[in-house]
This record gives C-alpha cells, sequence and structure tokens, in this order.
C-alpha cells in the first residue's frame, strides 16, 4: 500500500493537481476571509471566529475534493494501468486505500496553512487569544472527517467512472446529496415537529455542525467513519465486478 | 508444468470467450500462443494472472492454483498486459523503482539498474515513459515484467508495433530470458514464432486447434510437398505435369516453376532424373517447408 500512496503523491506534485488545488483553495478562502469585503469577511464581521472560515471551507472541499479524485481511478482504467496494478502482487484493498490516504494527505496540506488564520484571529482578539479553541479544533476535526468522506465518495465515483468527467460530476453529486439534501428535506413544513431529527441526521451537514460546536460526539465519528467505509467497500466491490 | 490449463472456460454473458482449453506447458519452454482476433487469447492469459476468473475449469501456475492463491501466483509470474500500459508521466527509472517496490524487493536501486542494463534502456533512463519511442516503450514493459526475476513470463502481444530492427532485439531478449524460465507470448506475427518459440498452441473461437512443437506444425498433415526449380533452358509446362506425381506446375518467373506434388521421398530425385534425360540444365531445386503463415492459415480460416 505504501507504494501506491508514494506513487499517488508523487504524482499530485509532479502534475499540477497537487498545487493548483491547494493553491485555489488557500487563494478563495483567504481572498473571501480576510479581503473581499461582505459577510464573511472575518474583519469587517469584527467577531473572534472563524465560522466563516468553517461554513465555507466544506462548498470548496465538494468542488476541490472530486476534482483530485476524479483520475485516481478513471485514469487508470482508461490507460489499463488498473490491470498492470492489479496482476502485481498487491490486495485491490491496498490499491484503493493508497489512493484514498493519497488524496485526503493532499486535502490535510490544504488545510494546515489556515492554521495560519486561526493564529491571526487570536492575535487580533481582544484581549489577545480570546478565541473558542475548543470550537475550532472541534471544527479542524470535523472538517478531516467531511474531507474523509468526501474523498471516499470520489474514489468510489472514479472506480465506477472510466471518463474522469463523469467521474468529477458524479462524486460532487454523491456527496451534495449527501452533505446537503437530507438538511433540506428535513426542512419541509410536512416533517416539522416529527421525523425531521431523523431525516437531518441522515446527511452529513448536521454532524459536521455538531462537531464544530467542539464535542466530539461518538455518534458523529462513528457516521463519518461509517460513510467512509461504506464507500471504500463499494469501491473493492466495483473492482471486483470486473470478475463477475 | 509451470502453466497448466485444465478446461478452462470464460464466458461473458452468453458469449464463450474460451471453451475448455486445455494445454500443459513444462518449464523452459517458449509457447507461441496464438488465434486470430477475438479467439480468446488475451481472456486466457488473464485469467492466467488472476485478473479475471473463469467461469469454470482450472489454472495452475507452478503447482498453485490461480483463484485460490492471488498474490502468492502474482509474485511468481511476469505479465506484460496487451498494449503495454505505463504511465507516461513517470520516468523509466522511477517506474521501474515503483514496480520493484510494489514487489517488495531487496536491493531495489541495484535489480532498477540490472534490468535498465538488460532491456537496453541505459540511454532512455532519464526520459518519461511518455517521451519514448514505441520500441522503448516496450522495453520498459518487459523490465517491469522480469524485474521480480519470475519463473513464468506472460506476454500478450509483446512485438506489436515495433520496427524490424526493435523486433530483432526484443526477440533476441525474449529467447535469451526464455531459456530459463517459461514464456507463453501471444502474437500475429507466424514469422515471429518461427524464430522464437518451441511449441505453438493454436486457439480459434475459443477452442484449441492446434498444439505442437512448431517443426511438427510446419511439416505435418501435407499430403502434398512443394518443390521450387530452375533450369537453364526454356521448359515446356506440360512436360512438368507428366512427370509422376506432379499435381500443380506454377510459373515463378522465367524458367522458375513452383511444383506441387504429391508426398514422396523420390521426388527430388525423379525432378533430378527428368532434367537429366531430357538434357536441361537443373540450377535450383528446394523443397519448401510449409511455413507458420500457412498452418494458422489452414487452422484458423474459414
Amino acid at each position: 500500500m505504501y507504494s501506491i500512496l508514494k506513487k499517488e503523491i508523487a504524482h499530485f506534485f509532479s502534475s499540477l493537481t497537487g498545487y493548483l488545488s491547494i493553491g485555489v483553495f488557500l487563494l478563495l478562502t483567504g481572498l473571501v476571509l480576510w479581503i473581499f469585503p461582505g459577510d464573511n469577511n472575518i474583519l469587517d464581521y469584527g467577531y473572534s471566529s472563524m465560522e466563516s472560515f468553517f461554513y465555507m471551507a466544506p462548498i470548496l472541499f465538494l468542488i476541490l475534493i472530486p476534482a483530485v479524485t476524479m483520475r485516481s481511478f478513471s485514469e487508470e482504467k482508461n490507460l489499463g494501468t488498473l490491470e498492470l496494478l492489479m496482476t502485481k502482487p498487491v490486495k485491490d484493498m491496498d490499491i484503493i486505500l493508497g489512493k484514498f490516504l493519497a488524496s485526503f494527505i493532499l486535502v490535510v496540506f490544504a488545510i494546515l496553512p489556515t492554521f495560519i488564520y486561526f493564529w491571526s484571529i487570536s492575535k487580533l482578539g481582544a484581549p489577545e487569544g480570546n478565541i473558542d479553541t475548543g470550537g475550532v479544533w472541534g471544527s479542524y476535526l470535523g472538517l478531516l472527517f467531511l474531507a474523509g468522506a468526501f474523498t471516499a465518495i470520489g474514489i468510489f465515483a472514479s472506480s465506477i467512472a472510466t471518463n474522469q468527467i463523469v467521474s468529477f460530476i458524479l462524486s460532487i453529486l454523491l456527496s451534495a446529496i449527501l452533505f446537503w439534501s437530507f438538511d433540506l428535506v428535513g426542512g419541509f413544513p410536512a416533517f416539522q415537529g416529527g421525523i425531521d431529527y431523523f431525516i437531518q441526521q441522515l446527511g452529513m451537514n448536521a454532524h459536521y455542525v455538531s462537531i464544530s460546536k467542539g464535542v466530539v460526539d461518538t455518534r458523529d465519528v462513528i457516521y463519518f467513519l461509517s460513510i467512509i467505509i461504506v464507500f471504500v467497500i463499494s469501491t473493492k466491490t466495483v473492482l471486483e465486478s470486473r470478475k463477475w | 508444468m509451470s502453466i497448466k490449463v485444465e478446461s478452462l472456460t470464460k464466458k461473458y454473458g452468453s458469449q464463450t470467450a474460451v471453451d475448455a482449453i486445455s494445454f500443459d506447458i513444462p518449464s523452459g519452454q517458449i509457447v507461441g500462443f496464438l488465434g486470430p482476433n477475438g479467439a480468446g487469447k488475451s481472456t486466457t492469459m488473464k485469467i492466467l494472472t488472476g485478473y479475471l476468473n473463469a467461469t469454470s475449469g482450472n489454472a495452475y501456475i507452478n503447482g498453485l492454483e490461480v483463484e485460490a492463491n492471488g498474490i502468492e501466483v502474482r509474485k511468481q509470474i511476469g505479465y506484460l498486459p496487451e498494449n503495454n500500459p505505463q504511465y507516461a508521466d513517470m520516468y523509466v527509472s522511477e517506474y521501474l523503482d515503483f514496480i520493484a517496490r510494489i514487489y517488495e524487493l531487496k536491493n531495489i536501486r541495484g535489480r532498477v539498474n540490472e534490468m535498465i542494463d538488460m532491456t537496453g534502456l541505459t540511454p532512455e533512463r532519464t526520459k518519461k515513459i511518455g517521451q519514448l519511442s514505441k520500441g522503448y516503450r516496450q522495453r520498459v514493459g518487459l523490465a517491469q515484467a522480469m524485474i521480480h526475476n519470475p519463473n513464468v513470463l506472460i506476454l500478450d502481444e509483446p512485438t506489436s508495433g515495433l520496427d524490424p530492427n526493435q523486433l530483432v532485439d526484443i526477440r533476441k531478449l525474449i529467447k535469451e530470458i526464455g531459456k530459463e524460465k517459461t514464456v507463453i507470448l501471444s502474437t500475429h506475427i507466424m514469422q515471429e514464432v518461427q524464430a522464437m518459440c518451441d511449441r505453438a498452441i493454436i486457439i480459434k473461437a475459443g477452442k484449441i486447434v492446434a498444439d505442437d512443437t512448431i517443426s511438427i506444425l510446419t511439416t505435418s498433415d501435407q499430403k502434398k510437398l512443394v518443390i521450387e526449380v530452375e533450369f537453364v533452358e526454356q521448359v515446356n509446362k506440360e512436360k512438368l505435369l507428366q512427370i509422376d506425381g506432379v499435381l500443380e506446375v506454377h510459373d515463378i518467373k522465367a524458367n522458375q516453376w513452383k511444383i506441387v506434388a504429391k508426398k514422396d521421398e523420390n521426388m527430388r530425385v525423379r525432378l533430378f532424373d527428368f532434367a537429366k534425360n531430357n538434357n536441361y540444365t537443373l540450377i535450383k531445386i528446394q523443397q519448401q517447408e510449409q511455413n507458420m503463415e500457412d498452418v494458422f492459415k489452414q487452422l484458423t480460416g474459414k
């Protein structure tokens, strides 16, 4: 698995994929949070909080993570190199995990520099350091879980599609459905005061918001881990379907 | 028996790609796996490598059942898939290093250098695979298949798209390797089989139609004999046809004839006597062996 992981990471940084996705993520969050005037501008907002970053990051991830993962299996299938890999003494699962981890690590690299935002806000706080540190760490944890889930979805989408564009769109669609749609459906008046809570609990947003409060609830952790496991296993099933 | 296949069948839906084939290849043999496009060659090879599962029947590599021992079997084989898929954006040595790591080899650097040397890739080692010519890419494909020193090599069309010089090089390389290893290779070039292989297995529509050594395949079957003769003098075609045993006479050039005759030990003697008796000067007499191309056409044509 390590050799696959290494190869994938090397590919991200030998092609533009890695630099571009990290660059775009940091550029957009940087601009919106610090430069463009508006509701999301931290300086205009006047409160020492990273909320707008954690509101924005999932939306960017929704585009960027599919862009990173879309080639992982689609390209290999297209080139025929998947056959090459799968006739080497590696387990299918090792290939999947290698690719999953490589994309995930890339996303982590994109998140890491945003600690500067945290540090800056904390410095700007009055008094200095006045920021809900627990909440921020919780939100980062939530963001990591969310990134993991999006990555697993992206890898899965890429395993079904031979075409990278199809894989890209499919993974945006799947991620968006799991992230928002349950919230929206739960908001229908018909469900009010009844099963709306349960419907919302099916979606990722509810769990993301819950972790962001700084309280790590095992239910949220288990939810995200299940999403990741389900999609990783689905990918394995798709890869094995060649043998049927 | 380093490769053994027992009544292997592969169906894609209702279509039968490979139909109950069986063969047994002892170690140290180079076997040509021939057949028209779509005959099931690649499918058989994919099953041998464990990439696909057979619908029924068994395949064994070095006595190990392929499906049950996937990882172990893959360590013992080297496989060059059809069309030689590669990562175009990797450097030659980077790619071989990656493959060596997958095989968990020791002394990776030494082994990579050895393979680059062996396949003549030294001048290209710092290039990206995508920049290489087809011949060099083919060598990279062979290098990755052999890097872990497997004793069974499965090569799907290893020489497709090479120029004549590269062909000779690659053939030499494969022949060299075949001295110690078992090689099964598929190809469409019949001269290649004659040049490289000890044995040929010919399949058609998923069934084996011939499985023999090249020498038996090229001399077998015919009740006919083809002899090329050349005389100095003008010779009447009718006269040639009157020779005992001659069935057909075709002219090649002036005074050169291709004679199709009944298979008979004494045919050449009779031709010589014919020349002597008629005072013709016979300057060439050559019995032609049927080549693999003819055998292939006979066995797989419609």
